[in-house]
């Protein structure tokens, strides 16, 4: 098998005085999509961030590509071709669309072609490129937030919960996107409350309890077993069915 | 590839109302000369105190500017940054000083010369002290808001002293280039030629700014960051780098803002940074902390009403601006042009 594109090992995080990671171990196999799953509260958000570089973490390595990223400064780990979506999704409300897009273009002009493309995956980014991104409904700026991830070719996507609050609609256009990123070859870490979407586009799975994880394995593994799923993360399938 | 159906809202247009939001705070200032034309009564004397109201207030402009994205940006809370208006004011005359053959030379183009060498060398001493201060004073109390009031009270006292022993204790007259000396009569009014130059040259730093802040990578990086610099992080931009920019660029503003001044003033002390920083502030409250646009906005609100008062009523200019301060943050708490922030 070959080398993961993301290794966690032994990772622990420190936020203030509490201990929320006490050792992640964790492989995002290349060219996979895999979700992170888990109760609100496990580490999930705190695990991309960490990656990410937006927390430091107290011990363990992060092997991007083979090379220890742990601890890098955000801007490093991001030029080593890593993006994230925030769960908040980080939007900059007082610039246009347009003016994200181009700030997230971090390697020069936007790629037309790449351009075009994410205008047929989220149609409002091109109705609304001149408007403030702060006039956005919740559904785009969850939209915009991915786009300007995806803007670039990039070695690993962070995605922190993107159907978080949206309606179905929405949901399904950023499902819609994302299955074109992976289909693309996209290395993906996405966190995901919905077990629905997580389990139509997750190929690997990961689930986290208590800073750590639990249970890791092929997504097809989780979905196939209600008794796993309600064992590790309190799940009943009838709402998900 | 899958093309996703296109469940755009429509949107309604938004009210009048809500369209003017944002240019309210600019219809301010055209309301307030109105206001001081129907007030004072006297067209000359009017136009008089539109343009040293102007003029004062884009010199104030260039000071605050450099603050507000300094305070936008890291947060950081300056208050050496009087100290940066001193030393420009005091270097800028030095050289002032040194080629008074060419400010003394009836020809504009000699005395243009005297005052761009002046400008270039305040700023640049101002910025290179800016970077020494960012690094020594600033940087080891990053987030720590009570800190950085004492420490760069403490570093402004220590500039203020440096003054004083480098330039002695007393302060310095100063006499402006030949060229820009006296006055030109319009529509009856007097209008001193330094404070037209003073307009013009604040109008062309203001419009300067906002292309590089509209038009340029840099910019765009800057005005992301006033909002949320984490996020700016996490796309790939050092954003310490940029703030290490951003505060050379402030300390040389504030560098040019003293020359200005010193010449508005024709006198300089090393305590005039401070004693110009109270106005400072009111403009980057009322403007909005952060905001380059609601800084020049509020600086000409300053500048205008303190002429205006002066003139109607002396003793009520030295409370003029704090009412304006309160009336502008009872109506919009957050300033004119608040940035949101994430």
């Amino acid at each position: 098998m070959s080398e993961p594109m993301l290794r966690l090992e032994g990772v622990r995080t420190d936020i203030a005085q509490y201990h929320i990671l006490h050792g992640v171990d964790l492989d995002v196999p290349q060219g996979q999509v895999t979700m992170l799953l888990g109760r609100n509260g496990a580490g999930k958000t705190t695990t991309l961030r960490t990656v990410m570089g937006l927390w430091k973490p107290r011990a363990g390595r992060i092997m991007l590509a083979g090379r220890n990223i742990a601890g890098q400064d955000p801007a490093a780990i991001a030029q080593a071709g890593v993006a994230l979506v925030p769960e908040n999704m980080g939007i900059f409300a007082n610039l246009t669309v347009e003016e994200n897009m181009i700030l997230a273009a971090v390697s020069g002009p936007i790629d037309p072609a790449r351009l075009d493309w994410l205008f047929t995956v989220f149609p409002p980014l091109k109705t609304f490129w001149k408007n403030p991104a702060g006039n956005l409904s919740g559904g785009q700026k969850q939209m915009l937030a991915t786009a300007r991830a995806m803007v670039e070719e990039r070695r690993l996507y962070l995605i922190d919960e993107p159907s978080k609050g949206l309606a179905p609609a929405i949901v399904s256009t950023l499902a819609r996107a994302l299955r074109d990123l992976k289909a693309k070859g996209a290395t993906i870490l996405m966190v995901e409350q919905n077990f629905k979407l997580a389990r139509a586009l997750g190929d690997q799975a990961a689930v986290m309890d208590d800073g750590r994880i639990v249970w890791a394995g092929p997504m097809a593994t989780l979905a196939g077993d209600a008794g796993l799923q309600e064992r590790l993360m309190g799940l009943s399938m009838e709402g998900h069915a | 590839m899958t093309a996703a159906p296109d469940h755009t809202p429509i949107l309604q247009r938004p009210s009048i109302r809500v369209r003017m939001e944002p240019w309210l705070p600019v219809l301010l200032v055209p309301v307030l000369v109105l206001l001081g034309f129907v007030s004072i009564a006297n067209p000359s004397s009017w136009l008089t105190l539109t343009v040293s109201g102007l003029a004062m207030g884009m010199m104030i402009f260039v000071i605050a500017s450099g603050m507000t994205l300094v305070f936008g940006l890291m947060d950081v809370i300056n208050f050496g940054h009087g100290a940066f208006i001193s030393f420009g004011a005091f270097v800028g005359v030095s050289v002032l000083i040194a080629l008074s053959a060419l400010t003394g030379a009836p020809s504009l183009m000699l005395n243009l010369l005297a005052l761009l060498a002046a400008v270039i060398a305040a700023m640049a001493v101002t910025g290179a002290i800016g970077w020494g201060f960012e690094r020594v004073i600033v940087r080891p109390v990053y987030g720590a808001h009570l800190k950085q009031i004492l420490v760069t009270m403490g570093g402004l006292i220590v500039a203020e002293q440096m003054i004083h022993v480098i330039w002695g204790p007393k302060e310095i007259f100063i006499a402006r280039p030949e060229m820009l000396k006296g006055s030109i009569t319009l529509f009856g009014a007097t209008l001193e030629k330094y404070r037209l130059v003073a307009v013009g040259f604040g109008a062309l730093v203001f419009i300067a700014m906002r292309l590089v802040l509209r038009r340029t990578k840099i910019g765009l990086i800057v005005r992301a960051g006033v909002e949320n610099r984490e996020m700016v992080q996490a796309l790939g931009y050092r954003i310490r780098r940029v703030f290490v920019g951003v505060f050379i660029a402030g300390s040389a503003l504030a560098g040019l803002g003293g020359i200005m001044w010193a010449l508005y003033q024709e006198l300089i002390t090393a305590h005039m940074g401070n004693e110009i920083m109270i106005l400072v502030f009111i403009v980057v409250i009322i403007g909005g902390l952060g905001s380059v646009e609601g800084a020049f906005i509020g600086a000409l609100l300053v500048g205008l009403l303190q002429n205006y008062v002066a003139y109607l009523e002396p003793k009520a200019a030295l409370i003029s601006n704090i009412g304006l301060m309160v009336a502008i943050l009872m109506w919009r708490p957050q300033g004119m042009s608040p940035v949101i922030k994430v």
